[in-house]
């Protein structure tokens, strides 16, 4: 019955996310937190922690997260695949009418304003990422150094078309050998 | 391109998804934009329009409709699986050691490094995109991406409410003024 449990659970966490990213986590905190308290606030915040060291969205690190906790590998299975279902229904029939059916006017005219729109949406993910990432502090504005050096680096090597997983690798490869020269250089 | 290579594909994109769901937008490009020429910029952009309209995942959404467009209804399928596979797979077994890898000070090195360069990249994909979404209606184009860029940035309003409101304007707007006259 747990797994049942977890199913539902996490299907309620993956219907109501709506906007990505950080907008599934005051749904994890009711959910899984408070009403079925398979996490405690600390280990939520645990999570949130992995999370921004490995890949994948939130909600499915937690989803694997609390499965394997409660109810072992099927329940990290389980769990994680509950997160997606909603979103899977309701894509398959959007992409129904997107791909398979006439498309009419209303919808080329939505997507007019859609396209720039989205593209300034990632341009806004974007700068986040930029902030977050580049300048350790606001106030004063203190720059992270190593991350500054990645982002130029790659940013001319991305220019000439260099692949995206090379330079991923060397992006953590210029990480370890900052930390390497600040460490020995005892800051 | 085979379902069996999609799925490969898709799998191997989304091992690299690190800090948030649009970091799979520049990958899907590279991919199935610029090495297999199969969809373009403005079909890319569509796709993650798209994508928004659902909850969930933002990688997922993509990666299912980058499917659906391809392959049809299976492909969409396979897209789904193979993007949450990897999290799944990962998390699975850094569970047991979790504590130690999202405290250790070389991970958190080399993710400084990493943040760094996943920035360079997203944002030359962004420039790509902009320029792919400013080809038609240039000056309300602008306007519309401007808008969505500052509402984003200096609002916390929730990102599918900014869809619905693009998708609106878009629909009156052109209710009022035909394609071919709007500048």
């Amino acid at each position: 019955m747990t797994i049942l449990r977890l199913f539902i659970a996490f299907l309620e966490v993956g219907a109501f996310a709506f906007g990505g990213g950080y907008a599934a986590l005051p749904l994890i905190e009711r959910v899984i937190v408070h009403r079925y308290e398979w996490l405690t606030m600390t280990e939520m915040t645990d999570v949130v922690a992995i999370s921004q060291v490995t890949l994948g969205p939130i909600a499915i690190n937690a989803a694997t997260f609390v499965g394997m906790r409660v109810a072992g590998l099927p329940g990290a299975v389980i769990a994680s695949f509950a997160t997606v279902i909603p979103q899977a229904v309701l894509l398959f029939i959007i992409g129904r009418f997107f791909f398979r059916e006439k498309r009419t006017a209303t919808i080329d005219h939505a997507f007019n304003a859609l396209r720039p729109g989205v593209a300034g949406l990632i341009g806004a993910a974007t700068v986040s990422i930029f902030i977050a990432s580049i300048f350790i502090s606001k106030s004063p504005l203190i720059v992270d150094p190593v991350a500054l050096i990645a982002f130029v680096v790659v940013f001319i090597l991305r220019a000439k078309r260099i692949n995206i997983l090379p330079l991923v690798f060397l992006g953590a490869g210029i990480g370890v050998l900052g930390h390497l020269v600040e460490y020995l250089a005892g800051t | 391109m085979s379902l069996w290579k999609f799925f490969l594909k898709i799998f191997a994109i989304s091992m690299m998804t690190f800090g948030g769901g649009y970091t799979i937008v520049p990958l899907i490009r590279e991919e199935f934009v610029h090495k297999e020429k199969l969809i373009d910029d403005e079909d890319m952009l569509n796709l993650v329009a798209l994508s928004q309209t659902a909850p969930g995942p933002i990688a997922v959404s993509t990666a299912l409709l980058t499917g659906y467009k391809l392959k049809g209804r299976r492909g969409a399928i396979i897209g789904i699986i193979a993007a949450t596979l990897p999290p799944l797979i990962i998390i699975s077994i850094l569970y047991f050691f979790y504590t130690w890898f999202a405290s250790n000070v070389w991970v958190r090195a080399a993710l400084r490094g990493m943040s760094g360069a996943i920035c360079a990249v997203m944002l030359i994909a962004v420039y790509d995109l902009a320029k792919a979404a400013l080809k038609k209606h240039k000056i309300f184009s602008a306007i519309i991406m401007v808008a969505a860029l500052l509402l984003a940035l200096f609002t916390s309003i929730n990102l599918a409410l900014i869809i619905f409101a693009l998708a609106l304007i878009g629909v009156i707007a052109f209710h009022f003024v035909p394609e071919e006259k709007m500048p």
